[in-house]
């Protein structure tokens, strides 16, 4: 029964994201049909010939119909051709695979950094309500959720690269090649990404926290002469865990499609670099390719959270 | 008889849905339709510090926003390279940039350049944001459950990358950057509005008024926008906390505010190539965009305080029981 009601719930949402897909890809296409002007002259520049300018339209399919245009984009895209960059002429699909690995490394170690900052700093709040340090962590916390990230992104350049010099301010080793560069590269922007996300998730965490520690269970469990720490560890702390999986994975995708600018403080290679250049280039097909894939990589995040969510919580899927 | 909608009971819960990045929104989507007794409302705002030195703040921020251009010391694009990059001084508050140019002036006049598009861009989100929403949650049917996928659609894409995506189509600039974040706050919007509309719909008082015949014009403006507006006040004080982020963002990477126009966006812009040269170029406009954006946090979290009827309670509990025994006789959960 409960495995057919997970399936049920899964296949709702999977249905879903489905319909939001395609969604996303009208958007994403309509990005170049609502350019005003013609997108290829304003790739080309100024000096072109008519050659180049037949081929990049014949290559883009710009000279077919609307809906033929549409049809073939989503067909191409569902099997992973995304078109040729105006710029390069390299294949959209290969640059960002490229590029990948970059954002998700820096994506992951932020996320690891947030919650290594925000659960404790959650749960204690959360479980010393109205006291000082209580009232410090929420200080810090709204503090945190009001800084740009780009610009502790600079104030840690300021002080820890450029001041003390104890960390590059920019590039990006592979961590296969060598991981403790890799480590000292990927170690202030994880740090600014995963600050900001910490504040963030502090609030939630300690918003479960809260929540649970007032429920009827806890008291239960209290009144019957339990000691406190197996209360929280117990009780508290392991039911709070389903809110918080949920945000950390909102977290995870809000970074996964956020750092852009973080990425270009950094110098660092990622999808987010990417897309600024594509965009300050204005190459369509790769900022199709782009906003395509982080909005792809935002409904899988999603999906797979509701997908932990429905098995760890029942009420979820019966709802 | 009236026909009570099934679904509704549960408006404000499942209105947010299991989609992308509702959580975030579920806080302030749970005042739906608790069109509050608002009586005693200020004066429990008034009487909590944080909001009201949040709300000073935000006084402060706004008054240079108005008069910043009359008063600033230096004109903003004054050049004065004898003197570019001096560190704070008497002369110069806030140092001088590469060009020599007084930041304490630039920070002055980009107040109003920051906050202007910030509340036009939000005041746009809340207009449209809004009128979809209710419309979509007091109608419901086909109309509710295609705009609500569309909105679903939008919060597909990331923030920021929607905004890049839009200024990719229609190029750089002020107005642009305007468009570009009214649009991206605007699903928001449309969900709060859609889930208090949703709640208030199903109100005995909004049900007689429908029996009677009242045409629906009238009642969306006596019944369902006043149940509406709690929870989109606190958002709009949120969004503009967002939308002043956003324009910085967007600014900083050369794509929002435009030369000569000062923004603290694209100061910070300015600053990137002397990091380690000029800590002053970086740190003023940065701190600017940090406290009003934290002032309007602030005080987007105090009305939803006082506005949300459980912290109200809450408050009001706290206001009564200043014996700090009971309190914690309370807070742990014993008999009060």
């Amino acid at each position: 029964m409960t495995a057919g009601s997970i399936a049920r719930f899964l296949g709702r949402r999977v249905a879903h994201s489905a319909v939001v897909l395609l969604g996303v890809m009208v958007v994403v296409f309509a990005l170049v049909q609502l350019v005003p002007g013609d997108p290829v002259r304003i790739a080309l520049g100024t000096r072109y010939t008519q050659e180049a300018y037949d081929a990049l339209r014949a290559a883009s399919g710009l000279d077919r119909p609307l809906l033929e245009q549409f049809l073939s984009y989503v067909g191409n895209a569902l099997t992973g051709d995304l078109g040729v960059s105006f710029r390069t002429g390299e294949a959209v699909a290969g640059t960002l695979l490229e590029r990948l690995p970059a954002t998700v490394s820096l994506a992951l170690v932020g996320v690891v950094i947030a919650l290594v900052v925000a659960l404790p700093a959650g749960i204690w709040s959360g479980l010393h309500e109205g006291r000082v340090s209580d009232a410090v962590v929420r200080v810090v916390s709204q503090a945190g959720v009001s800084v740009p990230d780009f610009w502790l992104g600079m104030l840690l350049i300021t002080v820890v690269a450029s001041g003390l010099g104890w960390l590059p301010s920019s590039g990006y080793v592979p961590i296969a090649e060598d991981p403790v560069q890799w480590a000292r590269r990927v170690a202030l922007p994880a740090l600014t990404v995963g600050l900001v996300a910490a504040a963030i998730m502090t609030r939630y965490v300690r918003t479960a926290v809260l929540e649970v520690s007032h429920a009827g269970y806890v008291r239960t469990a209290r009144s019957k002469g339990l000691p406190a720490s197996v209360v929280t560890g117990r009780h508290v702390v392991r039911n709070a865990l389903i809110p918080i999986l949920t945000i950390t994975g909102i977290q995870l995708a809000t970074i996964l499609g956020g750092v852009i600018v973080v990425e270009v403080v950094f110098a660092w290679p990622g999808l987010g670099r990417l897309t600024y250049d594509a965009v300050a280039a204005r190459d369509y097909p790769l900022i199709q390719g782009a906003v395509l894939l982080m909005a792809v990589m935002f409904l899988l995040v999603n999906l797979v959270v509701d997908a932990l969510y429905s098995v760890v919580d029942p009420r979820i899927r019966l709802s | 008889m009236t026909q009570v909608d099934p679904t509704a009971g549960s408006a404000a819960g499942s209105a947010v849905g299991p989609g992308a990045g509702s959580a975030l929104f579920a806080a302030t989507v749970g005042l739906a339709g608790n069109a509050p007794p608002r009586a005693g409302a200020w004066r429990l705002f008034r009487d909590n510090p944080v909001s009201v030195a949040a709300a000073l703040v935000l006084l402060v921020v706004l008054v240079v926003g108005l008069v910043g251009r009359w008063v600033a010391p230096y004109g903003i694009n004054a050049v004065d390279v004898a003197n570019a990059l001096q560190p704070p001084s008497g002369a110069h508050w806030f140092g001088t940039d590469d060009l020599g140019r007084d930041v304490f002036s630039r920070v002055l006049v980009a107040t109003q350049v920051s906050l202007r598009v910030a509340f036009v861009s939000v005041a746009f989100a809340l207009v449209v944001g809004v009128g979809v929403g209710v419309v979509a949650g007091y109608r419901g049917g086909w109309l509710d459950t295609v705009l609500m996928r569309v909105v679903d659609v939008m919060f597909a894409f990331p923030v920021l990358l929607l905004a890049l995506a839009i200024i990719a189509v229609l190029g750089p600039g002020t107005t642009t950057t305007i468009l570009a974040i009214g649009i991206v706050y605007t699903p928001i919007f449309a969900r709060v509005a859609r889930a208090s509309a949703l709640s208030v719909r199903v109100e005995p008082f909004v049900q007689v008024s429908q029996t009677m015949g009242t045409p629906s014009g009238y009642i969306l403006r006596r019944h369902v926008l006043p149940g509406v507006s709690g929870p989109v006040i606190v958002q709009t004080s949120l969004s503009v906390a967002f939308a002043i982020l956003s324009e910085a963002a967007l600014s900083f990477l050369g794509l929002g505010v435009q030369p000569p126009e000062p923004s603290w966006g694209r100061m910070l812009f300015d600053a990137q190539g002397f990091l380690g040269l000029a800590w002053w170029m970086s740190v003023f406009p940065g701190l600017a965009i940090f406290v009003s954006v934290l002032a309007f946090n602030l005080i987007g979290d105090g009305i939803r305080d006082v506005l949300d009827p459980r912290q109200r309670t809450l408050l009001q509990a706290r206001r009564s029981t200043r014996v700090p025994g009971r309190r914690r006789a309370a807070r742990t959960g014993g008999a009060a």
